[in-house]
């Protein structure tokens, strides 16, 4: 079956937060923001901008009427800036004029004062100086300090890995209406619901019950709608309550570049000790993350970094160290593989790293160490269904790994001037939020007197099809239509207390919640039709709407049913309530069983690189991958496909460039590439590797929308790998992403780079234009 | 006062002819399936239709713009369509809707709608169709979700269903297979009608004409061409001044060859019209491959190669294309005076130009390179498409019996201006071509180059960028 949305799509009908009707009365808010990344808030004028035409209010945090406080895990960030900016882009005021062209020419007319104090982007630096947002973390297991003598072969390094710019096509915004209680109905376009529920009710100094959160879905938000979609809802939030009149605040494009977290950088110490068969004996990894100016989602981006610092591998000695530091960058945030994939990069490195001074190929070392069943994870819990060497097997032989190697290795000494490289990733990524609390969701099911069927559950929808699977999970489960099924919009008065979509846990956790609800219901109409048609409860069936009695048609429908129960005063409604059983997580100790389940697969990914020019090519990436049983394997192919370009895109294009006063250069989309039709892999083959699934997974169909991002490391690596063919000596650090500058630079390391040391034959004047000459 | 079709409605608006397609098709007409994603034209989220009536008035040709960038000045006299105007009734997917909904082609579905008008646009093209051209039409969409794969088997599908398009007058076939509905086949009518109208004078002004109201001798309005520079820059001003619109004006438009052997092309010629032109492909045959590496299918379509020229970038593909073709520039100013000026002469420094305010572009020139001559282009940037140069050039060589009789070389992102290297080029004429001449050559152009670091790339990146780009330049001489 298809994801149900597209067939709106593709016809534009499909509404966005943009698209709703404009509401009579509506100001258009825009954002007025710090011109610097770190100082001392002296004064805030606005007479000047509140005289420009159309102008009818400026908002400070002096208009707050709660809290000034919108920090999430750690309470240290302001809604709007006051005493101290932190940020270049950090909210200061709030401009409400009659239309956006209003509001966007009165920014300028705003004037602060500000006495600039020292900026750190640095997180190495902000660690030196104390700068942690939360105490650092270690996970261990073993004695790794003890291991190292013991290992035939140590060796250590620096890994660094870049941010990550989230580039939902449909940019952050909100539209907030006031109601005649005193509270705010809010549009947002967010992952998180609640989080904008929660915060808006806490700026505004009202109760969460007068705040109504709406999603109807979102252009796209992996991860950057989770914490970060909530300023501009209380934005709105808090003008709507200040003005009485509609508002909406949609942020341009670069506004949002500007102003919004990211996917943090890292940078890394690790360590890795081999003994002479290979097997890692020992590693150690100290990871900085930079955090930005605020905590935001950074101690839990943190310590999945940590759950995932070994990725698919087997060691029985780790130390794995994280600090988490404040600097004067936008508070980062969750990204698809949330920390994870820093993580996995480090100890791809290290391997990678071993490999190269031991002149081996580095998929010895990762194929020798993959996890089996029962192994011990750093966080204690051991595998249960572990995939790690099927993954591995099942890709080496379909894609015929040592062929596609044999090809690469002929094409190299056939040309001199195009190198291919290949690279293995294995990964394995823990499905749950690691904050075992927030694995929990609800699902509210209506069954109308016609048989039609409303699902309303905490789960958003923003392209990963997880309404589709909510359809499908309440349809399979009420032997229906999947025509039948309409799921709503996500909303909090509908269903409370939700967990924000993320962690690739939201079609299992908001599925499971549905199948419950919809078994008790199902449970209800057979136990009415078991009465009604005088048969035994036990063996009563839906199936295509047919009433099954022993597998044969009983003489009722599922429309005759639902009317009857009507009739019957039977509820045709069910809440239902969902909590992941057997999670636990020691925080103190980082020891416990955080993860429902592990999901496993390998990727096999060959580049081609023009050593001319330093550019290249994604020629294939070939992934067996573990979904258990899926559910939908359409959708489920377009997360891998997805994923895979967008950790391409994450390893190679895509660079953040801030400068050392922590501007961002890379802020609009002429200076930031993500992937465009001709960079994604000529090739993409994606292999449904014959796995059981999970009890946790829905239906048995495991989570699918982070792991796949991790595929795309292995496009790093082999970028190496055809680099190391061409010049095997290239001292190339481990520095992701692989830009073509990173390419061409360690291709030609020892290029002069100066105009003076390059030879002349004449000495020549600058001249520009013979108009001068 | 505009007048256009938008979909199958006629619009008359006092809108300022500088205002964007977009705006104006979204919150002035309520048509909320056109998207914003970047208003720069780098994603392709807003890409609309627009059909322009042939000169014969026998069909509308249809190309695909990002409306975020269009002037809705340039609207006027157009059949402009968006996903509203070719949706099919009660909810009926059309050929392109339904493959990419059966390849799970949408995901979040924000950039969905303007693939959908990319691959539309691509059915109602007069060209063939094939698997390359299929995929070309849509590398001005960026898809954040997909990965790109399952659009491919979309339009792969849509490929293979457009081998049955007939070669001439496609329009009924693609109405019967559902592509767009029938009113397309009164649109070449309702054009010409408009036309005529205008014409005639009943009621129909064209779009702000030449020295309107606020022009006279020695000033000029805001000129807008195709928008795709001054709308990103400038949206807000040009919004609100008149404009002098560039893009329509018959006599900047044109591609010809003199029997004197020149090449003359119209200010407003677009980098799809170089690419349609038989007289520049008879000349530089490699065209399209220069071409696919600058900007992408509706931007192509969009920006003018004066455009080019007069935004000055240091990177403007066209523009070291065209230096290194050694073209000449006709300006007029405003009372209608008349110079030529070399290219490489027009750059004093950052953005600054050797022209008068008043001074316009009309026409551009160059002297037709001989099937012996060698001409390459260029580029790499951190995507190899849709992206701004780190650092671009172009080659010219005339070599006679193994030796180098004349050379144009022309860099991009290695100075403040786009670069003529005109020591490095006299210092070629009469060095025989060999491993020493390159070697001295390369050593040559570092020394009148002066790149900076910056966002897309360091200077010494920059640096080893150009002499890796000019070596690329003589192995194609070794090719030839």
């Amino acid at each position: 079956m298809n994801h149900l949305d597209p067939a709106r799509h593709v016809r534009g009908e499909s509404q966005y937060l943009d698209d709703i009707p404009v509401q009579h009365g509506t100001l258009y808010a825009a954002v007025v923001e710090s011109p610097v990344a770190h100082g001392q808030l002296l004064g805030l004028d606005v007479s000047a901008a509140l005289q420009q035409p159309g102008v009818v209010r400026i908002i400070t945090a002096q208009d707050i009427p709660g809290e000034n406080q919108i920090g999430g895990i750690v309470p240290d960030e302001p809604l709007l800036a006051e005493g101290h900016v932190h940020f270049r882009g950090q909210p200061v005021a709030l401009v409400l004029a009659e239309s956006e062209h209003a509001a966007q020419a009165a920014l300028p007319h705003v004037r602060l004062d500000i006495a600039p104090l020292p900026v750190t982007v640095d997180p190495r630096a902000a660690a030196a100086q104390g700068e942690l947002i939360v105490p650092p973390r270690t996970f261990r297991l073993g004695d790794s300090g003890a291991a190292w003598a013991g290992c035939a072969h140590v060796f250590e390094g620096v890994a660094e890995s870049g941010g990550q710019e989230h580039l939902y096509i449909e940019t952050q915004g909100a539209y907030a209406f006031p109601t005649e209680m005193g509270g705010v109905r809010i549009v947002s376009s967010t992952q998180g619901p609640t989080a904008v529920q929660r915060h808006t009710a806490r700026v505004l100094g009202v109760g969460m019950h007068q705040v109504e959160v709406d999603v109807t879905r979102l252009g796209g938000g992996f991860g950057g709608k989770e914490d970060q979609a909530t300023p501009w809802g209380a934005l709105a939030g808090l003008g709507a309550l200040v003005t009485r009149r509609p508002v909406k605040l949609v942020l341009d494009r670069m506004a949002d570049m500007r102003m919004t977290g990211k996917r943090h950088p890292y940078s890394s110490d690790f360590k890795i000790g081999l003994d002479e068969n290979l097997k890692i004996v020992a590693y150690e990894a100290t990871f900085f993350q930079n955090a930005g100016a605020a905590a935001d989602l950074s101690p839990a981006v943190l310590e999945r970094t940590l759950f995932h610092a070994t990725n698919t591998y087997f060691i029985p000695n780790v130390t794995a160290t994280a600090y988490s530091c404040r600097t004067n960058l936008p508070p980062n945030t969750a990204f698809r593989g949330f920390g994870g994939p820093q993580g996995m990069f480090v100890i791809e490195s290290a391997i990678a790293c071993a490999a190269e001074r031991l002149g081996l190929s580095a998929s010895e070392i990762q194929r020798r160490n993959l996890l089996r069943e029962g192994d011990l994870l750093p966080y204690r819990q051991p595998t249960e269904g572990c995939h790690a060497e099927q993954a591995w097997d099942t890709a080496a032989a379909l894609y015929n790994l040592p062929a596609l190697r044999r090809e690469v290795e002929e094409f190299n000494q056939a040309h001199k001037l195009v190198k291919k490289g290949l690279a293995v990733m294995p990964i394995c990524f823990g499905i749950s939020f690691t904050k075992t609390a927030m694995n929990q969701a609800r699902a509210l099911v209506h069954i109308y007197t016609d048989g039609s069927v409303g699902v309303s559950t905490g789960a958003v929808e923003m392209g990963q099809g997880v309404n589709t699977k909510m359809a499908q999970v309440a349809a399979q489960t009420l032997g229906i239509s999947v025509s039948r099924v309409k799921v709503e919009s996500t909303n909090t008065t509908r269903v409370a207390n939700t967990s924000p979509s993320a962690a690739s846990a939201t079609a299992d956790l908001n599925g499971k919640a549905t199948e419950l609800a919809c078994r008790a219901l199902r449970e209800r109409l057979l136990r009415l039709a078991a009465t009604e048609l005088k048969l035994e409860y036990e063996g009563l069936h839906i199936e295509n709407e047919q009433v099954l009695a022993a597998g044969k048609p009983a003489g009722s429908t599922w429309e005759k049913l639902v009317s009857a129960a009507y009739w019957q005063r039977i509820s045709l409604s069910e809440n239902a309530h969902y909590a992941t059983p057997d999670l636990h997580f020691d925080a103190e100790t980082n020891q416990g069983y955080p993860f429902a389940y592990h999901v496993y697969g390998t990727a096999l990914t060959t580049v081609r690189v023009d050593c001319l020019r330093g550019t290249y090519e994604v020629e294939a990436v070939r992934i067996a991958h573990d979904f258990g049983q899926s559910l939908n394997p359409a959708i489920d192919r377009g997360q891998i496909e997805g994923g895979a370009v967008q950790g391409i895109g994450w390893m190679t294009l895509e660079e953040l460039v801030y400068n050392e006063e922590g501007r961002l250069l890379s802020n609009s989309l002429n200076s930031y590439k993500i992937p465009d039709l001709y960079s994604a892999p000529k090739v993409l083959d994606v292999h449904f590797l014959d796995t059981p699934g999970h009890p946790r997974a829905i239906m048995r169909s495991k989570a699918v929308g982070e792991p796949p991002l991790m595929y795309g490391i292995g496009t790093y690596f082999a970028l190496r790998d055809a680099v190391r063919a061409f010049r095997p000596d290239a001292p190339l650090p481990f520095s992701a992403p692989m830009t073509p500058e990173k390419v061409l630079l360690n291709l030609y390391p020892d290029a002069p780079t100066t105009p003076t040391a390059w030879t002349s034959p004449a000495q020549l004047n600058y001249v520009t234009t013979s108009v001068d000459s | 006062m505009l007048h256009f079709y938008l979909n199958n409605q006629l619009i008359q608006t006092d809108q300022p002819a500088g205002s964007t397609l977009l705006d104006y098709v979204r919150y002035h007409q309520h048509l909320t399936g056109t998207k914003i994603g970047c208003r720069e034209g780098d994603c392709g989220a807003c890409t609309v239709l627009v059909g322009e009536l042939t000169p014969d008035a026998a069909t509308v040709t249809y190309q695909s713009m990002t409306s975020c960038l269009t002037p809705l000045g340039n609207a006027h006299g157009k059949h402009v369509v968006t996903v509203e105007g070719i949706n099919a009734a009660r909810g009926a997917l059309t050929p392109v809707q339904q493959a990419i909904v059966a390849e799970g082609g949408s995901q979040c579905g924000f950039c969905t709608v303007g693939f959908v008008m990319s691959l539309t646009g691509h059915a109602l093209s007069s060209r063939p169709s094939t698997p390359e051209s299929v995929r070309a039409a849509m590398d001005g969409n960026i898809c954040r979700c997909t990965g790109y794969k399952s659009l491919e088997r979309a339009a792969q599908h849509l490929q293979e269903q457009l081998t049955q398009r007939p070669a001439t007058a496609p329009l009924p076939w693609l109405a019967a297979q559902g592509f767009v509905p029938s009113y397309f086949a009164d649109m070449p009518g309702k054009l010409a009608a408009l036309r005529d109208l205008a014409a005639n004078g009943n009621g129909a002004t064209p779009a702000p004409a030449p020295n309107g109201p606020e022009g006279g001798p020695g000033t000029r309005l805001q000129l807008l061409g195709g928008g795709t520079d001054v709308l990103v820059q400038r949206p807000e001003h040009v919004r609100a001044v008149p404009v002098e619109l560039l893009y329509n004006q018959p006599a900047l438009r044109g591609i010809r060859r003199t029997e004197a052997g020149l090449i003359m092309l119209g200010a407003a010629t677009t980098a799809q019209q170089l690419l349609e032109s038989e007289v520049m492909l008879a000349v530089l045959p490699a065209l399209p491959r220069f071409l696919k590496l600058v900007s992408s299918t509706p931007i192509r379509q969009m920006g003018t190669v004066a455009g080019n020229f007069i935004n000055a970038s240091p990177i403007g593909d066209l523009t070291i294309l065209f230096l290194a073709l050694g073209a000449e520039i006709e300006l007029e100013d405003a009372a209608g005076q008349r110079r030529s000026l070399p290219l490489a002469e027009l750059y004093r420094g950052y953005k600054q130009l050797a022209k008068a305010p008043d001074e316009q572009v009309r026409e551009i020139r160059f002297v037709a390179p001989t099937p012996t001559d060698v001409f390459n282009f260029e580029k790499v940037s951190k995507r190899t498409h849709l992206d701004i140069a780190s650092v671009n050039t172009a080659a010219w060589l005339r070599i006679e019996d193994g030796m180098i009789q004349e050379a144009r070389l022309s860099a991009g992102g290695v100075g403040p201006v786009p670069l003529l290297l005109r020591r490095t080029s006299e210092w070629l004429a009469g060095q025989p071509v060999s491993a020493e001449t390159v070697q001295q050559a390369l050593a040559l152009a570092q020394q009148e180059i002066s790149p900076i670091s910056d966002v897309r790339g360091t200077e010494q990146y920059k640096r080893l960028l150009l002499r890796q780009l000019l070596t690329a330049h003589f192995n194609e001489v070794v090719n030839q």
